[in-house]
């Protein structure tokens, strides 16, 4: 038995079962059921991505003007975009100025990035979003070292999206924190209060806030005091937000052990030391990803100031469509102000698939 | 911990935890109660010199504006309440439409990831990747833009069946006409139904008993298509209103508004996203060994499904669909961008005329919390029902 096996040649699989053949017949036409769909899914492709191409690709109009776009057999008009990019990332902010919001979001940027490393967490975060931020709001404002002061009427696009949806996470951050430490804690009235806030900001809309923060917070104020508009929608947003990161900072308290608590106090810790060196860190690691979907989440939602009549990058390039000469190209605007936002947000959820992966490997066996 | 209460006998100390706990509850409730007295006299004063009304009177008063769409009858000269409940059922209209089409969609999509079809699971996937990575908002515009300006005009209207027009005033098809056939089929529909549900009951009990399951499915389909189905030949037809071109727009029909239209493809296409990514991590929650033994004790693939999998598959499942259910109802309120005439643009356009800005930011707010604190109320009941039975 033993030397017939050792003369007989080791056959290949059959052809059939290996290579690009074995593949497809693994993966797409596996039973009669996936075949039929394979076939029906190829027929449906087979019908719209060549027109989807020629219309984006082969047919499209780089450059001219509008009445090009506009000739018979001509497809998508990214001359409108190379028109109007400016406008649409920039919004009315001074022409000659642009560079000032490019640098502003640049620094903002960095940030992030400089954030996302995990060699930095802790002290030097302490240290790199106040410069960023500073650095971003010197450069934004103006006023000093010879800028011009650019007042927030005049900020749109792409600058003013990441400074609401940055901002408010910076403010809004603290704020949650303190109400889901008020929610878990042992204070019946401050838990009350975190209770009732929480539930009633994350049971309305997110305009009703945006609402309440335009039409009602004029009124709040003492007579002849006024409040900036984007202030006021950036105040909304803080405050919506908190309501959520405080929901999610909650998840994270609540998988603490007690007997981490109780050994706290038995080192004698106030409730502060014990807040700040024992719970705190324990549990903002745990929910470090789902933080970064809820930000996600924000930096969509930021979309929503179009309503009370901010400029955000989606309202530029609603403006920019509104320009007599080249009415009509929502396809090609919303498609490039659509790309913006996947690229931020497409690679926020894969940096948070990323962090759950690796800050779960002390976990797994 | 703070809160404990402090031992007897002992003098009165700043360093006892309740005596702190008491100091620190009383100061947040002072500034609180202070901020809120500040604001409030602020906001009296404010009112009273731009001589704003306040108080919900406004409510009676004749609300003067046209809306969209309504499902009651409706007109400028209705008091304001009414406008209000008018855009409460267009809230809840086009909510309870998104819910169970997003459902069906994304449960469908979720599913689809998990196909061993890899060219259905990455389409699935990168549907599920762009949908959710894009504000709902810039869809609903994309949407809305499609719906009027990518369509011919009533007069060039598309007509893709007969007596179904497309055009940028929506989507017309017949509706039904003055016809005691239309009655009749709706009490063979309900009739079909109740004998659906009788026929499951009688199953389930047969079942139990005999070990046997009759053919429920079968029986039930039946007598849910076959009644109507039957009624309509009985009388030989029913009447249709078939919309017509008249001038420059359609009469007659049933109309499906762009506003309409768009809202709902936004909302259901934007939340089928997260209903499909809940489904899958819901299915891949059930290990493999309870379809293998489910598998070996002789059941059929459908019921391995529906007996084995779902069941489980449903507990995790539930929890987060109520939120997204929630989300659904709330990102209705983005129809004030797009024209539709919900709650908010309802209440908007009432804040405008009256200047009562809180009460109208009031009424928005206490009907959504209204909404969001019933649907909650039923999903948590479903959710408790299908709960796992433990000691």
């Amino acid at each position: 038995m033993t030397q017939e096996n050792a003369t007989t040649p080791v056959l290949p699989p059959p052809v059939l079962a290996r290579g690009p053949i074995g593949w497809a017949r693994a993966n797409l036409f596996n039973g009669w059921f996936n075949t039929a769909l394979t076939l029906f899914v190829l027929w449906i492709l087979v019908r719209t991505v060549p027109g989807l191409f020629d219309w984006a690709v082969g047919s499209a109009v780089w450059s001219g003007d509008a009445a090009i776009c506009r000739a018979e057999g001509a497809g998508a008009c990214w001359s409108f975009v190379a028109e109007k990019w400016r406008f649409i990332l920039f919004g009315t902010y001074p022409a000659d100025q642009h560079w000032r919001p490019v640098a502003a979001m640049a620094a903002i940027l960095a940030t992030l990035l400089a954030s996302a490393d995990r060699r930095m967490w802790g002290r030097p975060l302490a240290v790199i979003w106040p410069v960023g931020l500073g650095l971003a709001a010197l450069l934004m404002f103006g006023g000093v070292l010879g800028l011009d002061f650019v007042p927030t009427t005049l900020w749109g696009g792409l600058p003013l999206t990441l400074a609401l949806s940055v901002v408010g996470l910076v403010f809004a951050f603290p704020l949650g924190v303190l109400l889901a430490l008020g929610r878990t804690g042992d204070l019946p009235v401050v838990k009350a209060l975190s209770v009732v806030y929480i539930e009633v900001i994350r049971g309305v809309p997110l305009i009703s806030v945006l609402f309440m923060a335009s039409v009602m917070f004029p009124l709040f104020l003492p007579q002849g005091a006024t409040i900036d508009k984007l202030l006021r929608a950036q105040l909304g947003f803080i405050l919506f937000a908190a309501a959520y990161l405080a929901e999610v900072v909650r998840g994270g308290l609540q998988a603490i052990p007690k007997g981490q608590y109780e050994a706290a106090d038995a080192l004698g810790l106030s409730y502060w030391q014990k807040t700040r060196l024992i719970v705190l860190p324990q549990a903002l690691s745990l929910v470090i990803p789902p933080l970064v979907n809820t930000f996600i989440g924000f930096f969509k939602d930021t979309s929503l100031v179009i309503i009370i009549g901010l400029f955000d990058l989606l309202s530029t390039a609603k403006a920019a469509l509104t320009d007599p000469a080249w009415r009509g190209f929502y396809k090609e605007a919303y498609l490039f102000v659509g790309l913006i936002y996947f690229a931020f947000c497409y690679a926020m959820s894969r940096y948070s698939q990323f962090l759950e992966r690796d800050l779960s490997k002390g976990r797994r066996r | 911990m703070e809160t404990r209460a402090r031992p007897q006998g002992r003098s009165f100390s700043l360093n006892d935890p309740g005596v702190r706990a008491a100091a620190y509850q009383i100061l947040v409730a002072a500034l609180v109660l202070f901020a809120g007295w500040y604001l409030i006299s602020n906001t009296l004063e404010n009112l009273a010199r731009q001589s704003i009304g306040t108080g919900f009177g406004f409510l009676e008063r004749e609300a003067g504006f046209e809306v969209g769409e309504s499902l009651i009858d409706y007109s400028a000269q209705d008091s304001y309440a009414r406008a209000f409940l008018v855009g409460i059922l267009n809230t809840l209209k086009v909510a309870v439409i998104g819910i169970v089409l997003a459902t069906v969609l994304g449960t469908l999509l979720g599913v689809a990831r998990l196909s061993s079809n890899w060219l259905v699971a990455k389409l699935a996937g990168g549907y599920v990747e762009v949908v959710r990575n894009v504000p709902l908002l810039l869809q609903l515009f994309f949407w809305y833009a499609a719906l009027t300006e990518g369509l011919p005009g009533p007069r060039q209207a598309l007509q893709p069946l007969p007596g179904v027009f497309l055009s940028n005033r929506g989507l017309k098809i017949p509706g039904a006409a003055e016809d005691p056939a239309w009655a009749a089929l709706g009490i063979a529909l309900l009739a079909g139904i109740a004998g659906a549900v009788a026929v499951h009951v009688w199953a389930n009990r047969r079942h139990t008993a005999t070990g046997v399951r009759p053919p429920a499915g079968a029986i039930s389909a039946g007598l849910v298509l076959g009644l109507p189905l039957l009624t309509l030949l009985a009388f030989g037809g029913a009447a249709l209103d078939v919309p017509e071109l008249k001038g420059f727009n359609f009469t007659g029909g049933l109309t499906l508004t762009p506003e309409f239209a768009a809202l709902l493809f936004g909302l259901v296409i934007y939340t089928a996203g997260f209903i499909a990514e809940i489904v899958r991590s819901g299915i891949l929650a059930v290990p493999h060994g309870q379809t293998e033994a489910a598998a070996a004790l002789g059941l059929s693939r459908g019921r391995i499904l529906r007996l084995v999998v779902l069941p489980q598959a449903l507990r995790v499942i539930i929890p987060p669909t109520t939120s997204q259910y929630l989300n659904l109802t709330k990102n209705s309120s983005l129809a004030i961008a797009i024209g539709y005439s919900d709650f908010v643009s309802v209440a908007n356009t009432t804040i405008n005329q009256t200047g009562q800005a809180i009460e109208g930011v009031a009424a928005i707010m206490a009907v959504y919390l209204t909404i969001s604190l019933g649907l909650s109320l039923a999903m948590n009941w479903y959710n408790k029902r299908i709960a796992l039975v433990t000691r």
